[in-house]
């Protein structure tokens, strides 16, 4: 049959039909698939950028910042990052993920604190986004069977394992330790939290000191003379505090105007390693010891993060802040990269098979359990010298031995 | 606990109850004379807190120096703010003087985020980190010249009242509003300089304030229900009921802080003021009106 005496059809017939559809179909597809990992992930980062935490809120943003050159670096999709302060309140940290969410935000990031990470969570989980929360340590948050929301921060009763262990560690080093301590702490969701995870964690280990007092106050009272009064009153050893920052100041001023420096102070939580903490206090800075979450300095990426954060905030020791905010973005774009596609599902089955061995944070690494939660995760004992961080405990991670008792704040010039 | 701790409590209590009684007296003159209730007192004393923070940072100058020209620039605001906003609003019904004084307090909170932002300032002066021991006490030198400041600018406020002819005119103004206006007295004038005294108290209040605490722009409308609190329990229109409330509200929180919880300081102030409503209405030191 020859061209011209073929029967002529203006109809496709069916088997054409279906291939065409097939290749319009795949033509489709594939562009979405090239779009979804050349386009960057819109990424809501929600901190307390405003407000009585807004000191920490700036700092894990600078986590945030040199967050784009090291991504690239491993060889990752690059994130867009949609701004959201929840100006440290609970109300509107859940505001304000609801906006991002309607900007366009496909995975949530934050928010520091528990009682805001915990709103922000309820509002991810309700609209299907995935949130990877960079730090919050109330326990709740992954114990609600919630499918879009991952944690890769130690939980209290996580944070106090590794505390007390750490904290038998420094005794072991110094030969002494305190016989009796004041427990002071804020009264909000984490510090609340902690308080009973110390009751309920401090049993395990053998802990040579006995909590003479407990004092609870509040996170944003402007004067803490009379709390500082009653745990001076009580004439013990040394002072546990879980603070954060702008309190961890006010109890500073305090301890030294009320001329009281306990054999040491021992921080279960943010405030007392900040940098503003180190700057704003400059000598009376010095001493006091953190158990908190920490980087891994003999990590590749930690020493990659380190140098980012030395060109891009001179002067910033590498902390807390930064490390699990940095973290949190690393864990979104590796998703991304893995998932293929930004939708919100497939990103959140990404976030579950996570397995990060290349990371920052103390620790075999970043994997999450079926609750959502890194439950691998390790802390170190810190202690302020003289502007800087040093690493005391884990014997593996340490780079300094321990100053104890503290200098006395009458006697530091 | 030792009777060291309950002392240097009292004292500290004491010391910043002053100041809290020279922020109420303010809002006492003023409602004792114009019968207008100001309810931007603590958003006023916020302008004030805030000056001597900007005149701190910019050009070390310290608060306590600055005591003086920022009462006199409240002043002046204050004075402005009543000729021009207020007293066309005195005759009018309370529940207009009231939507004005709190829209007023709202525009003062948003203009100072705006400016200044959210965050916590703070003065640092040489002597914050300082104190002074006598025997067991140890006395905080910030609170303890806040608190001599506050008594001074007080004494100079009563004085002025007793002693001198404006004085007596705002004080006649207020005992017998028609008598004055016969005698040929300027009520209209007077009530701008009584409104502007309060003013200049609240300022000198928000200056020595700032030596105790940080400054943020939320902190008014937190004081000025402080204030009315004092001034109730004190009170209404007493002068001396101020600072006598001042004092007690001031020692209530310390004595709450350290005998029950820390955290229930500001729910023991709120029970003096109903303790006060229900057994003596007219307040500690007020005048029982028939």
């Amino acid at each position: 049959m020859t061209p011209t005496n073929m029967p002529i059809r203006l109809m496709p017939s069916r088997r054409a039909m279906l291939k065409g559809s097939a290749a319009v179909a795949a033509a489709v597809a594939v562009p979405a698939v090239l779009r979804a990992q050349g386009a960057a992930l819109k990424v809501g980062v929600l901190l307390p950028r405003s407000g009585f935490e807004a000191g920490i809120g700036q700092d894990c943003q600078r986590g945030v910042d040199v967050a784009p050159g090291l991504l690239k670096s491993l060889g990752l999709p690059a994130l867009t990052i949609l701004d959201g302060d929840t100006e440290s309140n609970v109300d509107t940290a859940r505001a304000r993920a609801e906006k991002l969410i309607n900007d366009g935000a496909q995975l949530l990031v934050g928010a520091f604190d528990s009682g805001q990470s915990a709103a922000i969570a309820q509002v991810a989980e309700q609209k299907g986004i995935p949130f990877v929360i960079n730090i919050a340590a109330a326990p709740d948050i992954t114990e609600q069977g919630y499918k879009f929301v991952f944690r890769n921060f130690p939980t209290a009763p996580m944070i106090l394992s590794d505390a007390f262990a750490n904290q038998l560690e420094l005794f072991n080093i110094v030969g002494a330790a305190p016989k009796t301590v004041v427990f002071m702490h804020v009264n909000d969701t984490f510090g609340t939290a902690m308080s009973k995870g110390i009751n309920a964690v401090m049993p395990k280990f053998n802990i040579p000191y006995k909590i003479v007092e407990e004092i609870a106050y509040d996170p944003a009272a402007r004067d803490l003379s009379v709390e500082v009064a009653k745990a001076k009153s009580a004439n013990a050893d040394a002072l546990l505090v879980v603070s954060r920052l702008n309190d961890a100041m006010l109890l500073t001023r305090e301890l030294v105007k009320q001329r009281w420096t306990p054999q040491a102070i021992m921080s279960m939580g943010p405030g007392w390693y900040e940098d503003q903490y180190l700057k704003t206090l400059g000598k009376l800075s010095d001493g006091p010891i953190s158990f908190v979450p920490f980087q891994d300095p003999n990590k590749k990426v930690a020493k990659m993060l380190e140098a980012a954060l030395a060109k891009s905030s001179p002067g910033v020791n590498l902390s807390t802040n930064h490390v699990y905010t940095f973290e949190a973005l690393l864990i979104a774009a590796d998703a991304y990269k893995r998932a293929g596609s930004a939708d919100p599902k497939a990103l959140a089955d990404a976030i579950r098979a996570t397995n990060i061995t290349d990371n920052v944070s103390i620790g075999p690494g970043i994997q999450f359990n079926a609750k959502g939660q890194n439950d691998k995760l390790k802390d170190g004992a810190i202690q302020n010298r003289a502007g800087k961080l040093l690493t005391l405990a884990p014997k593996q991670a340490a780079n300094a031995k321990p100053e104890w008792p503290m200098k006395p704040y009458q006697a530091r010039g | 606990m030792p009777f060291d701790v309950y002392l240097n409590v009292a004292v500290a209590g004491i010391l910043t109850g002053l100041v809290y009684g020279l922020m109420a007296l303010g809002l006492s003159v003023i409602f004792g004379v114009v019968r207008v209730v100001n309810f931007a007192h603590g958003e006023m004393m916020t302008i004030a807190m805030y000056l001597a923070v900007v005149l701190f940072s910019h050009f070390h100058l310290d608060p306590l120096l600055m005591l003086v020209p920022i009462a006199a620039v409240l002043f002046a605001f204050g004075y402005a703010l009543q000729a021009g906003l207020i007293n066309p609003f005195i005759t009018r019904p309370e529940h207009s003087q009231f939507l004005l004084l709190v829209a007023l307090g709202l525009i003062i909170v948003n203009t100072l985020l705006i400016v200044f932002g959210p965050d916590a300032q703070s003065v640092q002066t040489s002597y914050a980190y300082d104190s002074f021991q006598i025997g067991l006490l140890i006395v905080d030198a910030s609170k303890l010249y806040a608190g001599a400041a506050a008594i001074l600018f007080t004494a100079a406020l009563f004085a002025f009242f007793r002693l001198t002819l404006v004085g007596k005119a705002i004080r006649a103004c207020a005992d017998n509003y028609t008598g004055a206006l016969v005698v040929g007295l300027d009520v209209k004038r007077l009530y701008a300089l009584t409104f502007a005294v309060g003013a200049a108290c609240v300022g000198a209040a928000g200056c020595i304030m700032t030596l105790i605490i940080d400054v943020t722009p939320m902190l008014g409308p937190t004081y000025t229900l402080l204030a009315f609190i004092i001034v109730i329990a004190g009170g209404l229109g007493s002068m001396p009921g101020a600072l006598v409330g001042g004092i007690l509200i001031g020692l209530t929180e310390a004595f709450a802080g350290i005998l029950f919880t820390p955290s229930a300081k500001s729910m023991f102030a709120f029970a003096i003021l109903v303790l006060v409503l229900l057994f003596r209405p007219q307040g500690i030191l007020g005048k029982r009106v028939a």
